[in-house]
């Protein structure tokens, strides 16, 4: 048998090796395992550091005893080509796995275990995890605002039929096809804007009139972001076009229009709607809040929905402008037919992230006073009666937001994937 | 003929709706004030503004002018975004190396923290850090040291004040150092343009930095004295410390959030950087004897940094005005202290929104400018 060097392993005695540095990598993480799972520390009598280091150590050293290049141990290769490269890599490794063993318990607990759920009211929160009980009292709250009980199916109707309306899209025939983009960008909106004005607003039909100081909660986030994005768009397009219009008054009244809104936070467009903006409007003339937001909101996604076009517009060869002007197309037509639905092929990703800004942009409009989810947390954090659950309050909102997003943007991903074109 | 008037009529349309609009706002402006009794005018900049801030970098109090206050606000603003623009480099760059580890669990650990901040909106962020993990944090009169002798507790953190002697000494040795260093680099880039050969222009560099400012301690008189946080008793229950160096926890939670949310997709800048550099260059740099350090500094990075370094500082724009939002948390910035209280106590709305949006639409137009400048600097040069 050859004389075993721990420094140095190597293939001849691979089964050593390679037990001996699996037991201390399991040595090491079992140690970690037992002080955060059940709050064991094996190591105590250690002095502090050491015991601290201890498993660290271990489990480095047995992940330097199994890095063995080509062992012929199919996992054990794949392991070492993986996570177990060098001292560095293996040490980060350990370091990850580690933080993902003490992580759990508490996030554990915290979410499931201690946490309360039954019951009406504080009191029935006992346990020292999350208060569950919280976001189930305040749901209705966080979700229609201050929209009354017995009219929050008004909103659900109208947010249903839209949706619905959205898809009709998949369904239309081959016939109705060509009309699809007309229905999108016109006629969509408006039956939107009807089923908001008359179904949500109310006022007629025998429908209550509800005022929009009373909407809130993820509905008006919904609302917001539904508008914004229905009118930065064309504004935005009109705007890429300006910008490389050969006319000089156009193309300098869009670059600045759009440097303008892309150089401000848009907290301070929003002071600006709310504060300045009614100094410029006729006295007895009255503009909702809501409309006044969305309008800003529009104007600044709009700037940045520009930009992102004019990328793709200066993507596209000259070629392509030079066959639509000699088949006799004039300025819209070669837009609409030739360049444009290139450009904006190519420019899928920026509007989806442009889009994606928007929706987490929403919360920001608490500033003015409207109430949507993140206003609802503070006010139902200061409520004298459900005081102290300000985390619960925020790590449910922050999952609904990660979900929207995070979907948002795998759909973009999709849909580029869909409309990649071999150029 | 026909094709002028093509091109003059859509211009004349577009300059008539434009002084059309402006004609009416400013009309509408004009009688609305009237009817407020309000002149229109910046002379209030010179009155007493009579309020107060938490937190200033400037001797401030009520009795200075509302000039003074926006100063206050414009250099709280200039603070955080400085803190956060370095540290979300740091945890950019480090992510986003991380996310090209060949090392599965370094990839994916990267790779879920960018998914994770980025896809929760900014302001929720903010909000977590100080309304619900800051409010966590000890009493002072419970808190136990970091470090030895700095205190993380509920009103903020503490660290130990340093009391300078001639600081002005010292700022100008660090400034020598840098100007001698830039002298250094453009010089060893000519020798090495020319001759080929490389200094060691990094230990010149630290060396230069730790030095002089070390020299300036032995000569220039410069005096450093720390002065460590001793807890101290104002009221049966009110604690803080000191004497000490207080960041209050509206600054920490914003640079947090700040940081953190801005690190995601800086570190996706630094991929796409890196990945954009093709593999060519690397397998040529190795294979004409360059060592991995040099194939790294020589070869990969200008190229990527070619790629990085635009769209970074577009995101450091984003940075600079996202911490505007700390209006939401009190943090007295720019838009708290100025667009906030200035604007409640005067009612001068136009003016105060006015150069509120001109001093971050001149801080983006003066980065984008240096950006371009940069840009045509870096950018390859055919011949």
């Amino acid at each position: 048998m050859n004389k075993l060097n721990f420094l140095k392993p190597d293939k001849n005695n691979l089964y050593v090796y390679v037990y001996t540095g699996s037991a201390l990598l399991f040595i090491s993480i079992f140690d970690v395992f037992l002080s955060s799972f059940f709050n064991i520390n094996v190591t105590s009598y250690f002095p502090g550091p050491v015991s601290l280091l201890l498993p660290l150590i271990i489990g480095l050293f047995g992940l330097h005893l199994i890095r063995i290049e080509f062992s012929g141990l199919k996992y054990l290769d794949l392991l070492n080509k993986n996570i177990n490269t060098s001292n560095f890599n293996g040490a980060l490794t350990l370091l990850i796995i580690f933080a993902i063993i003490m992580a759990t318990p508490p996030s554990l607990s915290w979410f499931i275990f201690d946490a309360n759920i039954a019951g009406d009211t504080k009191e029935a929160c006992t346990g020292s995890g999350a208060c569950w009980t919280y976001i189930k009292v305040w749901l209705r709250r966080f979700m229609y605002g201050m929209y009354p009980n017995e009219l929050q199916w008004r909103i659900n109707v109208s947010f249903i039929l839209l949706i619905a309306l959205a898809f009709v899209g998949y369904f239309a025939g081959q016939k109705l096809k060509k009309f699809l983009t007309l229905y999108y960008v016109i006629i969509y909106p408006i039956i939107a804007y009807i089923l908001i004005y008359y179904l949500i607003s109310g006022g007629s039909f025998g429908l209550e009139w509800v005022e929009t100081g009373a909407w809130g909660g993820l509905s008006l986030t919904f609302i917001v972001s539904f508008f914004c994005l229905i009118f930065c768009f064309p504004i935005g397009m009109l705007l890429a076009l300006g910008r490389r219009s050969n006319l000089p008054t156009i193309k300098y009244f869009s670059v600045g229009f759009i440097e303008f809104w892309r150089g401000v936070p848009l907290i301070t467009v929003l002071f600006m709607s709310s504060v300045m903006f009614p100094m410029f409007l006729p006295e007895d003339f009255f503009m909702d809040k809501l409309v006044r937001v969305i309008i800003a909101i529009s104007l600044f996604e709009a700037a940045y929905v520009a930009e992102v076009i004019r990328g793709g517009l200066q993507a596209l060869p000259r070629g392509q402008y030079d066959a639509a002007k000699s088949l006799g197309m004039g300025y819209w037509k070669m837009h609409i037919f030739v360049i444009l639905p290139q450009a904006l092929k190519l420019v899928i990703p920026g509007i989806a992230n442009t889009f994606l800004a928007l929706v987490k942009d929403t919360p920001l409009i608490f500033v003015v006073g409207l109430m949507e989810i993140a206003g609802m947390l503070g006010l139902a954090k200061t409520n004298p009666k459900w005081l102290g659950f300000a985390m619960e309050g925020y790590v449910f909102a922050a999952i609904i937001f990660w979900i929207i997003c995070y979907a948002m943007s795998k759909y973009s991903y999709n849909l580029e994937l869909k409309y990649k074109t071999e150029r | 003929m026909n094709n002028k008037v093509k091109k003059f009529v859509p211009q004349l349309i577009t300059l008539l709706a434009i002084i059309l609009v402006f004609g009416f706002f400013t009309y509408n402006a004009q009688i609305n004030m009237d009817n407020r009794g309000i002149e229109f005018g910046y002379g209030f900049l010179k009155q007493e503004s009579s309020f107060d801030v938490q937190f200033s970098l400037i001797e401030y109090d009520g009795s200075h002018s509302y000039a003074r206050a926006y100063f206050v606000g414009l250099l709280n603003t200039l603070l955080v975004s400085f803190i956060g623009i370095i540290l979300s480099t740091v945890i950019g760059v480090i992510v986003g190396i991380a996310r090209l580890s060949p090392n599965f669990l370094i990839k994916n650990t990267a790779a879920f923290y960018v998914e994770f901040f980025r896809n929760i909106p900014l302001l929720l962020q903010i909000f977590f850090w100080y309304f619900a993990a800051l409010r966590a944090l000890p009493l002072p009169q419970d808190a136990e040291a970091w470090f030895g002798s700095t205190y993380m507790t509920i009103k903020g953190y503490y660290v130990p004040l340093f009391v300078w002697n001639n600081l002005d000494v010292f700022l100008y040795s660090i400034l020598a150092a840098i100007i001698s260093i830039l002298i250094i680099r453009s010089y060893a880039k000519k020798i090495q343009e020319n001759e080929g050969k490389q200094l060691p222009v990094l230990y010149i560099s630290l060396g230069l930095l730790l030095l002089l400012p070390l020299l300036s301690f032995a000569i220039g008189g410069v005096n450093l004295e720390i002065k460590t946080p001793v807890l101290k008793q104002l009221s049966a229950t009110g604690f803080i410390f000191e004497p000490a160096l207080s960041l209050p926890p509206e600054l920490i939670a914003l640079v947090l959030a700040l940081s953190l949310y801005t690190a995601t997709f800086i570190a996706e800048c630094v991929r796409a950087g890196i990945q954009g550099v093709s593999k060519g260059q690397k397998e040529a740099a190795a294979s004409i004897g360059l060592t991995p350090r040099q194939v790294l500094k020589l070869v990969i990075m200008p190229q990527a940094l070619r790629i990085i370094i635009p769209p970074t500082t577009n995101q450091y724009l984003n940075l600079t005005k996202n911490s505007s939002l700390a209006a939401a948390i009190a943090y007295p910035d720019l838009v708290l202290v100025f667009a906030g209280t200035a604007l409640m106590q005067t009612g001068r709305a136009i003016e105060i929104v006015s150069i509120t949006m001109l001093t971050y639409l001149s801080i983006s137009l003066a980065i984008s400018a240096l950006m371009n400048w940069y840009n045509k600097k870096i950018a390859i040069k055919e011949k």
